[in-house]
């Protein structure tokens, strides 16, 4: 019960820092939307290369952005002190973890991922490409913040920690990159979608299981 | 309860702070932690809590002859560190309520806990609006919120005006004689009187 009460009170104190004025949210939003944005500026308007292009330009911006916003998620716990209070609790650091990351996907990869169908449309995808790329977006996203998660930690005590984390957290993006980009441009092509998707999924779920234990960790071994 | 420190050793770094220190305490002490500035009050207190491992010796805690196993002596204590783990956007009521859950509080009213420490007229302000003593005030509403019995206190008194401390002293008096124990880092004795003190100097 109290261990519940814990969870709960993380998730809803992230999801409202996210979203509050100040917050996290915005940023990140705005440099996948406004970068995808300048892709046809930038290129021209031929159909053919943007089609090419989009899919995997989407992924290697919500990459980006993902990164943008794991550097700070435990930085700030850890300068104010909210991760003493963490590590405090009766609940387990790791599924305390496990829920600051599924906020962080809710919060920020959800209107990332409802984000991604405009830009998408604008790259010159078909409509009907539009439901695998939003639904591979939000498994992936998934991907990105918890197999993220163990280096956000890591670099959460290094002041200017945004070169660390890219370096240790871009090789795990990887394989979720090539999977997520291929659902997308199979989507894209009119191909079938679902074994890159499937891929896809297994990573995000692995990153769910093993992202929160190192994290922990990781935490543990900066609070001492 | 009895909370048993037997010939600990911490390390910061590289450096040896603190050597063969064993101490008895139970329920009702106050213990005033002594010290120059880096002699290890503030690792003793995190070590106390369970964040830092001691490089020798042990720290027994025994809840009602119950001995409690080390990873989970976190769950039964209150730090109340240097920083007060404020987020800026976020008021001073919903930060009540959240440490109310996260650390296990009954069901008590979170408003009557900022009335005690006198920030009820500040409750809606965001964190980033409240003075450093306030802030302060904001993290001694934590230890009301979420009963603890062992509070682990470093520099309490940083930042608080006169009434501030004499509440403080109210609230390690009346914590004490509920039967808990306070470990207090300060430089400035408190006016809550102590019933040991601990030197770490040397």
């Amino acid at each position: 019960m109290n261990m519940a009460q814990a969870i709960a009170a993380v998730f809803r104190r992230d999801i409202a820092l996210a979203w509050a004025a100040g917050g996290g949210a915005a940023a990140p939003l705005g440099f996948f939307a406004g970068g995808v944005a300048m892709v046809p500026l930038a290129v021209g308007p031929d159909r053919a290369t943007l089609q090419l292009i989009g899919p995997p330009l989407l992924w290697v911006m919500a990459a980006l952005a993902a990164l943008l916003v794991l550097e700070r998620l435990f930085q700030a716990d850890l300068e104010d002190g909210s991760l003493d209070q963490l590590l405090l609790s009766s609940a387990p650091l790791e599924l305390l973890v496990a829920v600051k990351g599924l906020a962080l996907w809710l919060a920020i990869g959800g209107p990332l991922t409802l984000a991604a169908a405009p830009l998408a449309i604008t790259l010159q995808a078909p409509l009907t490409a539009t439901p695998a790329i939003i639904a591979s977006m939000a498994i992936g996203f998934a991907g990105f913040v918890f197999l993220g998660l163990t280096g956000a930690a890591v670099a959460a005590g290094v002041r200017r920690g945004g070169v660390l984390i890219a370096l240790l957290v871009l090789p795990f993006f990887a394989p979720v990159i090539i999977f997520g980009a291929a659902a997308a441009q199979a989507a894209v092509a009119g191909t079938n979608f679902w074994p890159p998707l499937a891929l896809l999924s297994g990573i995000s779920l692995a990153g769910l299981a093993l992202g929160p234990i190192g994290a922990a960790a990781a935490l543990r071994l900066q609070a001492s | 309860m009895r909370l048993t420190l037997s010939n600990l050793a911490i390390d910061r770094g590289e450096r040896r702070l603190i050597e063969g220190l064993s101490l008895e305490t139970k329920a009702g002490d106050h213990i005033a932690l002594r010290g120059p500035n880096g002699s290890g009050k503030t690792s003793l207190l995190r070590a106390l809590a369970g964040l830092l491992r001691p490089a020798g010796g042990a720290i027994t805690l025994s809840l009602s002859g119950e001995e409690i196993d080390p990873g989970d002596r976190g769950g039964f204590v209150h730090l109340l560190g240097h920083r007060d783990g404020l987020k800026g956007p976020l008021d001073a009521l919903s930060h009540v309520r959240f440490w109310q859950r996260l650390l296990g509080g009954s069901a008590g009213d979170c408003r009557t806990a900022l009335t005690r420490v006198g920030l009820e007229k500040v409750a809606d302000l965001p964190a980033r609006a409240l003075s450093a003593g306030q802030s302060r005030r904001l993290a001694l509403a934590r230890l009301i919120a979420a009963p603890r019995p062992i509070w682990l206190l470093d520099e309490p008194a940083a930042a608080l005006d006169t009434a501030g401390k004499a509440l403080l002293d109210e609230l390690i008096t009346a914590h004490c004689a509920a039967g808990g124990i306070t470990f207090a880092a300060t430089h400035e004795p408190l006016g809550a009187s102590a019933t040991q003190i601990l030197d770490l100097t040397s």
